[in-house]
């Protein structure tokens, strides 16, 4: 969400000692209240879903997760997610570049921009990027003249998806981007390295956590991201209907168990998609730190 | 062509990549476009579609009394959600951060469970155990209690939802800090409440702050989770973000936008607290 808390965790705790646990008060405290908040705020709801997909037949579940419309639902969503995602990588990656390594006036004003997307609400989002890219918006007026025609088609999905999770790989990038030691570089650079490899080999290789992480959170958001697309989408059943719409669909026909088989699809795939991202960064980093 | 040359030497001696000229103006020439099309013109375009009615028309769908109601309505959920979350925050950083436990880092990791939750499916675990069908919700509704399709529904979710940002914001910060300014107060006779009190919340009071905006921010603008708990009752359990929606839906984008650029001002103001917060938290640690 911010540098300070996508900063590797690991690298954090490795770099200091807990010390005096014994000296320090309110550890009785603070986990009662911690467990009790977690377990009632996120695993008792958590576990509400679970019972209730777990009360279907495999082959009810089968069926409705396999639904024909929801499976053009993980099309749609998978490939308009991949995209902004990817897309997002190249744009947070220049904007982070831009904003550590360049001095230019306004530089402070698009550093603080760059968090738009996680202060201005989902719909109001929604609700301006269909109105800018409608055939007769300020965007979609000129769109309109090329042939391409974004506002209810996937496109739109994905222009949505781009901008509500376009903070990720910036804020992810950028702090890493400022710890860079630049004696290496400059090494590379005195030894007769070309620029390109110079980026290849000794910039990339330190970012590289950073930007797969930045990108797979982007992707998560993405995957689950409703109040911005909705708008923009069109909705059209087999065309342009998200994952997260079919769960709403269901549940507007007061189809409860379908409507929880779908959310665990989409539930699990985040949730493993965190997990593993989160394994695969803190190996990544310790084979970094291993072969220094 | 002399010039040329000059810049060519420039090259050469440079100590960094990226910093011959030409590229350093196409870049940052790249990301004003970027920010400005994708950022600044929505942002432009939210104010413009309000007042393209007038000042007037925009006053009057202000005042509106379903959009007053949506407002409060807002008001009363982040009310209740950032102290809640505030305390929870607070305790949770302090454990983690503090004492090493065995289950310490499955912690760490559960409280990140709701970023990767659409709000969506979020909304439909609350409504799953709450609503009238759920195990809880038929126990309550027999004692003539209704949390889903409510405003306490709303407040739940948004608990949820917005239950990471403030330790999220602490934990790194209460790591590289370290104890041992603690421990000294606690050596020195200090009581545990006094040690938190002088010690422990003055360096952390600019990340506490900025958790809270964020959290304030979230809460605020919080709609998918909330459209599935809420019933969408117009003057009862519409928050502001849903009665854009339902504006919206009635084809009175006037109106949406009107109440679009409360939130859109809300969203400006925490960039600009935000900013402000980054740059005390730099002062303080420097």
């Amino acid at each position: 969400m911010t540098p300070a808390s996508l900063l590797p965790k690991n690298l954090i705790s490795k770099s200091f000692k807990v010390t005096g646990r014994q000296v320090l008060p309110g550890f009785a405290l603070s986990l009662g209240i911690s467990l009790l908040f977690i377990s009632l705020v996120l695993l008792l709801p958590l576990s509400g879903l679970l019972v209730q997909t777990a009360g279907m037949s495999w082959a009810d579940y089968w069926a409705v997760v396999t639904d024909s419309r929801v499976m053009a639902s993980y099309q749609v969503t998978l490939l308009m997610a991949l995209g902004a995602s990817l897309l997002n990588g190249l744009v947070g990656l220049l904007l982070a570049w831009v904003l550590v390594r360049y001095t230019f006036p306004g530089k402070r004003l698009i550093d603080a921009l760059v968090d738009l997307p996680f202060a201005l609400p989902t719909a109001v989002a929604g609700i301006t990027l269909a109105t800018l890219f409608s055939a007769q918006g300020w965007y979609g007026q000129g769109l309109a003249k090329l042939g391409i025609q974004v506002a209810y088609t996937p496109l739109g999905i994905l222009i949505a998806m781009l901008f509500t999770s376009l903070p990720f790989v910036v804020r992810n990038v950028q702090p890493v981007m400022e710890d860079l030691n630049s004696g290496d570089e400059e090494a590379a650079l005195s030894l007769g390295a070309k620029d390109w490899t110079v980026l290849r080999r000794v910039i990339f290789p330190a970012l590289w956590p950073a930007l797969v992480m930045g990108v797979v959170l982007s992707f998560i958001r993405s995957l689950g991201e409703f109040g911005a697309v909705i708008f923009i989408a069109g909705n059209m059943p087999y065309l342009s209907e998200v994952t997260s719409l079919m769960i709403f669909v269901r549940l507007q026909e007061f189809d409860y168990a379908a409507a929880s088989a779908i959310a665990s699809v989409i539930l699990m795939a985040s949730l493993v998609l965190l997990f593993a991202v989160n394994i695969w960064q803190t190996r990544y980093l310790k084979r970094l730190k291993g072969s220094q | 062509m002399s010039n040329h040359k000059t810049s060519l030497s420039k090259v050469s001696h440079q100590q960094r990549i990226g910093d011959q000229p030409w590229l350093r103006r196409l870049l940052i020439g790249l990301a004003f476009l970027l920010v400005g099309s994708l950022l600044v013109v929505p942002l432009i375009a939210i104010f413009a579609q309000a007042l393209s009615a007038g000042l007037n028309i925009f006053w009057v769908n202000l005042s509106d009394k379903y959009t007053l109601h949506a407002i409060g309505l807002t008001l009363l959920v982040a009310a209740l959600t950032v102290p809640l979350n505030l305390v929870f925050g607070v305790f949770l950083a302090w454990l983690v951060t503090r004492f090493e436990f065995p289950g310490r880092r499955i912690l760490m990791t559960l409280i990140d469970i709701p970023f990767a939750v659409s709000p969506v499916v979020a909304g439909l675990m609350y409504l799953l155990l709450y609503g009238s069908n759920g195990w809880v919700g038929s126990w309550l509704m027999d004692h003539d209690l209704q949390l889903m399709f409510a405003w306490p529904g709303i407040v739940m979710v948004t608990v949820f939802i917005t239950c990471p940002f403030v330790a999220r914001e602490l934990i790194p910060l209460m790591q590289q800090q370290g104890s041992s300014e603690e421990e000294a107060a606690l050596s020195l006779g200090a009581s545990g409440w006094q040690m938190f009190r002088r010690v422990t919340l003055p360096n952390i009071k600019w990340a506490l702050l900025y958790g809270v905006v964020l959290t304030n921010a979230r809460a605020v603008g919080e709609f998918g989770a909330v459209s599935v708990v809420s019933g969408n009752i117009r003057g009862e359990t519409n928050t502001l973000p849903l009665h854009v929606e339902l504006l919206y839906q009635d084809y009175n984008l006037v109106g949406a936008f009107t109440s679009a650029t409360l939130l859109a001002a809300l969203a400006l103001l925490t960039l600009v607290v935000k900013t402000f917060l980054e740059w005390r938290q730099q002062q303080s640690a420097s």
